[in-house]
This record gives structure tokens, C-alpha cells and sequence, in this order.
């Protein structure tokens, strides 16, 4: 993918966090990019760094953490080293918004759901004009908008509580709202992780049709490696705050090259193949293994891994990895 | 063929909705007539969406809660009508094993005295004989002798979920209920727990009821299965036909809406709209109907009733 062409290019990113324990290093050089109109997925077991990730794109890390290094190109601008008022304006919630996991807590219980999107029309709109014309219309802009997310009844869910609404409705407003301003990129971290898989299916239909129509690139960040071939048109696997492997969908999940996303698939529940786990444990993030986080548990281990951190090859068209052993006969037994 | 461990015959759990004022308003039947059985050394799955009353049924039928109404027979005995110290003798062979089983160890308590806390209760046998125990069951899920003097915070979280079960597993329990043994775990964690719950019950005669969500865990571990959508069961029988193919337009749904990787993307075709209805407020007829593509006249009538199918199925459908 040419230059140009990126959206979003995370380079060599490094965040630390100060705990109680020590400086745990959450994100070890990661990068990745994404091109206008594209579904990037996130995947990772828990602890990866997948939501340090997130937040960092969106400037919302906590205030414990340090950004050690690296650059978060967006749209041809630094992220990291642009204007708070800029990002605060033009950037966060405008550009980036973000749908987050449980809807329920980014709710205030206080206020109804129509409050609250008003709410936010009235710092981020995208409506050029004022007074009331502008308030009209962006009611309309809310109305349409609560349609497309094909909820019933839009002006009377505009007068209810959050408590009053579903999981899966609260769903439902949260990706509405994150379209409203009319954004470049979706940040969205395990969305349908409290849903049941019905809904799940309904709300990632919703997801990627819409995405598509309006052409917004999603950056989707998931530990569910099925909601991922749903709804992803590439995907990196990271892994103890390494990306391993970068690859579009279909070759992701029928040729991985790294031993890690091999043995991540095989753990998956599948009839007719005996039940393999990963051995071993994630490291502490506070003493990492140095060179390849993943080489104490790896099978293809040598003394490459332990010494170095290797660096992002391009093996294949698009197909990248940070892997000094990878399987190169890329075949996986059916 | 093996005699049922457990047998339910219609049992209803319903709960009082209540106003402000403590006056009760309507009844939630969040189970509504169950009939199952469990034969011994089987694993039974049950699965539905939250809310459908599979956490409920598994609370009944360990006593947790009392059932409204219904018949529960475990090992021949009627649950319900024990007085208290029979019930408590029930229990030592009826066990619940909550989402982590981990979570519920004592803090203040070495491993090895939480172990043996359930021998002292509920068996007469001597110190030597309980520490004996203690150690069978620790080396059978597969932890070290050392662990016994350790507390709970010194070991990992998968370990600590390890001693739990090893201490669901001291009383020797002939049926344990696995509530969502698996949800909130990782891929590559959760294969092994799953390997370590059918190395338990081949080791240990367990018959297992497997309540979750998940329904390729299910589909892995349980020779038959149970599907239950607010407080029924719409569709029971073996795994494998079920899967192969489902009868009931909610089995159906529920299993195309499980991703599977590297097959068809189930967000390009799903079908089913709208999402189950208030349990405190059930519609007319099959439950079902309000989201059912099929739903006719007679539906909204008439509830269906589990029927027999052929090949030995059991489905709630007016047109299955």
C-alpha cells in the first residue's frame, strides 16, 4: 500500500505505564496502517495491548502512561505532536470518535438518550449554520442517523433513559453517535462483547454496511477471532504489546505465517480436532522477555528470538510479519 | 442404557415483578415448564441468550432457588420435599460450579485447608484419610503437592480456578453443574480448561450439566443438547443432529449467528430481527412468534409443545 493512500500510520509506537509494581511496557514499537474506507481488526488476547492501542489513537490514555516513542500519523499530521486545541477541535470525536465495549457506562443514568446526543451535536456537529436553523437541522441529522441504525420509533427513544434501552439498542445509539460527526475513522473496541451472539450478528451487519456506504475506515479491536473474519477486510494479531503478523482476512486466517497466530487459531473450538491450548502463561509486561515477547512459549524458538526484537518483513503481497521463524509453506492442514 | 442421574419433570421457577409499593404486579417465569433428563456420565449443554433462564434452572436445581412448581429427582430422590439435613446430604453429590470457580476461595485460607474444609463438614473420615484425599484430587487437576501451603493470591488466576474445581470435586459429586465454565477466558486458555473438565469426569464418573452462551464450546464437549429460549426448551437432542440440522427457527438462528472462520460471513445473510421479548410480559402462543418468519395465526393461538421428532429430536414448532 503506497504512502499516500494511508489513513492512519502507527509507527514504532512504545507506551509505558508507571504501576505500583514497576514500569510495565504495554506497547513494544508496534506499528500499523490503515487505508480510507478500511476495516482493520485488532486481535489479540487479553493484556495485548489492543485497548492501550485504541486509546492512544484517540489521545485517551490514562494519566499514569508515557508515550516512550514512535509517531501516530493521521490523515498527514503527527498526533502526538499536534496542538491540543487542534486535536481537541478538529481530531478527537470529529475525525476519531470512538464506539466502546459497554455502552451502558458511557451513558449518564441522569440524562435521557436525547440529551445526551444533543449534547453532543452541539460541540461536534458537522452543520455549518447557526442558531436555530442549525439546531433543526441537526435533530434531523439525529433522526436519519437513528433510522439508519434501524431503531424503531426514533423521537420517542430520544425521551427515554439509557436503563430503559437494550444492550443491544444502547448498541445501536452508540454507533449512531460515533457517526454524527461525520468521521474518517472509527475506533471501536470489542463492541458486541457484551452482546449475545444474535444481536452480535445484527449489530456487526450494521457495523460494515454503514461503514461501507459512508466510506469510514474502522479500526476494530477484538479478542474474538470470528467477529473479526465478520467483519474485517485486514487484520494484525498482536500479542504481549507486539504486532506479530499483518495480512488481509482470508490469507490471515487460511496461511499464518507466525507460530503465535498458528497456535492462536488451532485453540479455537473447532468439531473433529482434539482441544489444544497455548502452553505457558503471558509474560508480565513489567519484565518482558526481551527480543520476541513470545519465545518462552514458542516452539520455533532460537537464540535469534531471545536476543532481538525482529524486525517487520513483507513476505507476501500485503502479507507482513515481525517473526524470525515463520512458516513459510503457508499451508494449514484443512 | 445408564439410568437418569437427574430427572425434571415440569418445572417452573417464576419471580415476582414488584412496583414501588412492594405489591406484586406480574410474575417472571424465567423457567416455564422444563422437562430433561440426564442420563449418568453424559454431558448434557444447555444453551440459550442471556435472559432465557439456563442460570435459573441450574440454581433450581441445586435448591438455590425453589422451584414454583415441577418435579426434581436427583439419584431417585425428590429434591424439593428433603427435609434440611437430607438436602444437605444431597448436596455433597450435587455440586455448582460458578463462571470462576476460583473467585469464591477464602483469601485468609491456604489451599490446602480450603480443600479439606468440605471433608470436615460432610464426611467422618480421619485426618490422614481427608489430607490423602486432599492430595488425589490436587495432583488430578493437575497441580503441585507444594501449592497446599500456599494462600490463593500466591498462585495464578488459572490456578486458583484449578484449586476451585478441585474443591467442587472433594465430596466426590456424581453431577456438577457448570455455569458458564468458560466465558471471559482466552482462546488459548480456554481449550485447556475444557481438556481438564473431560479428563475430570472420565477420571472421576462426573456427569455433567454445561450451561453457557457459547455454542461451539458446546458443540465440543456435549453428546446432547438443550436450546432454551425465555424459560422453554424449543429444541433438545443429540449434538450432532442438532447442528446437522436444526428444526426449530430459533436453533436456527442462534447457529447461524456464530461466526465461523473461514466460512460464510454470517452478517451478509442474517435474518432474524428485533431482539426476545420482555420476560415479564411474554406474548400469546409460541414465544418465539414475534421474531419467527413463520409465524401464522395458529402461533399466536396455540403454545406449541415439545414433540418427538422421527429421529428422536425434541422440538417446540408448530411446523418442525
Amino acid at each position: 500500500m503506497s504512502a499516500h493512500a494511508e489513513l492512519l500510520a502507527v509507527r514504532e509506537l512504545s507506551v509505558s505505564f508507571v504501576t505500583e509494581g514497576g514500569v510495565a511496557r504495554v506497547l513494544d514499537a508496534v506499528s500499523l496502517s490503515l487505508a480510507p474506507g478500511e476495516i482493520m481488526g485488532l486481535v489479540g488476547e487479553s493484556g495485548c495491548g489492543k485497548t492501550t492501542l485504541a486509546r492512544a489513537i484517540l489521545g485517551a490514555l490514562p494519566a499514569n502512561a508515557n508515550v516512550q516513542g514512535g509517531a501516530l500519523m493521521f490523515d498527514g499530521q503527527n498526533l502526538l505532536t499536534l496542538d491540543a486545541a487542534v486535536l481537541a477541535e478538529r481530531v478527537r470525536g470529529r475525525a476519531i470518535t470512538f464506539v466502546p465495549q459497554d455502552p451502558y457506562s458511557s451513558f449518564s443514568p441522569l440524562f435521557t438518550v436525547g440529551d445526551q446526543i444533543m449534547e453532543l451535536m452541539r460541540w461536534k456537529s458537522p452543520e455549518r449554520s447557526r442558531g436555530r436553523r442549525r439546531r433543526h437541522a441537526d435533530r434531523e441529522r439525529v433522526l436519519a442517523l437513528l433510522r439508519a441504525v434501524q431503531l424503531p420509533d426514533p423521537e420517542r427513544l430520544l425521551r427515554k433513559y439509557p436503563h430503559e434501552l437494550s444492550g443491544g439498542q444502547r448498541q445501536r445509539v452508540m454507533i449512531a453517535m460515533a457517526l454524527l460527526p461525520e468521521p474518517k475513522l472509527i475506533i471501536a473496541d470489542e463492541p458486541t462483547t457484551a452482546l449475545d451472539v444474535t444481536i452480535q450478528a445484527q449489530i456487526l451487519k450494521l457495523l460494515r454496511r454503514l461503514a461501507t456506504e459512508r466510506g469510514v475506515s474502522v479500526l476494530f479491536a477484538t479478542h474474538d477471532l470470528g467477529t473479526a473474519w465478520e467483519i474485517c477486510d485486514r487484520v494484525t494479531v498482536m500479542y504481549a504489546g507486539q504486532e506479530l503478523e499483518t495480512a488481509p482476512i482470508a490469507d490471515f486466517f487460511r496461511a499464518p505465517m507466525v507460530p503465535y497466530t498458528r497456535l492462536l487459531l488451532d485453540s479455537l473450538p473447532s468439531s473433529g480436532s482434539p482441544l489444544r491450548g497455548i502452553a505457558g502463561d503471558v509474560p508480565s509486561l513489567i519484565a518482558p522477555p526481551k527480543g520476541c515477547r513470545f519465545h518462552p512459549r514458542c516452539p520455533r524458538a532460537s537464540d535469534a528470538c531471545r536476543d532481538e526484537h525482529p524486525a517487520a518483513r513483507q513476505l507476501e503481497l500485503e502479507h507482513q510479519v515481525r517473526c524470525h521463524h515463520p512458516h513459510l509453506q503457508s499451508v494449514v492442514a484443512a | 442404557m445408564n439410568a437418569a442421574v437427574l430427572v425434571l419433570r415440569d418445572v417452573h421457577k417464576h419471580f415476582p415483578i414488584r412496583d414501588a409499593w412492594g405489591r406484586r404486579t406480574a410474575w417472571l417465569r424465567a423457567v416455564d415448564g422444563v422437562t430433561v433428563s440426564v442420563a449418568r456420565g453424559e454431558i448434557l449443554g444447555v444453551v440459550g441468550e442471556s435472559g432465557c433462564g439456563k442460570t435459573t434452572l441450574g440454581k433450581t436445581i441445586v435448591g438455590i432457588h425453589r422451584a414454583s412448581s415441577g418435579e426434581i429427582r436427583f439419584e431417585g430422590n425428590e429434591v424439593g420435599a428433603l427435609s434440611p439435613s437430607e438436602g444437605r446430604a444431597l448436596r455433597r453429590t450435587l455440586q455448582y460450579c460458578y463462571q470462576d470457580p476460583g473467585a469464591s476461595l477464602d483469601p485468609h485460607w491456604k489451599i490446602g485447608r480450603a480443600l479439606e474444609e468440605p471433608l470436615v463438614i460432610h464426611t467422618t473420615l480421619s485426618a490422614v484419610e481427608r489430607r490423602a484425599r486432599v492430595r488425589e484430587v490436587l495432583t488430578a487437576v493437575g497441580l503441585p503437592q507444594t501449592h497446599l501451603d500456599l494462600y490463593p493470591h500466591e498462585i495464578s488466576g488459572g490456578q486458583q480456578r484449578r484449586v476451585g474445581l478441585a474443591r467442587i470435586l472433594m465430596l466426590r459429586p456424581s453431577l456438577v453443574i457448570l455455569d458458564e465454565p468458560t466465558s471471559g477466558l482466552d482462546v488459548s486458555v480456554q481449550a485447556t480448561v475444557l481438556r481438564l473438565f473431560l479428563e475430570l469426569r472420565e477420571r472421576f464418573d462426573l456427569t455433567y450439566l454445561f450451561i453457557s452462551h457459547d455454542l461451539a464450546v458446546v458443540r465440543l464437549v456435549s453428546r446432547r443438547i438443550a436450546v432454551m429460549y425465555l424459560g422453554k426448551v424449543v429444541e433438545m437432542g443429540e449434538t450432532d443432529s442438532v447442528f446437522a440440522a436444526p428444526r426449530h427457527p430459533y436453533t436456527q438462528s442462534l447457529l447461524a449467528a456464530v461466526p465461523v472462520v473461514g466460512g460464510r460471513r454470517v452478517s451478509d445473510d442474517f435474518w432474524l430481527e428485533g431482539e426476545p421479548p420482555n420476560p415479564g410480559n411474554l406474548p400469546s402462543g409460541c414465544r418465539f412468534r414475534t421474531r419467527c418468519p413463520r409465524a401464522e395465526g395458529r402461533c399466536a393461538a396455540e403454545e406449541p409443545e415439545l414433540r418427538m421428532l422421527a429421529d428422536g429430536t425434541q422440538v417446540a414448532c408448530h411446523f418442525a
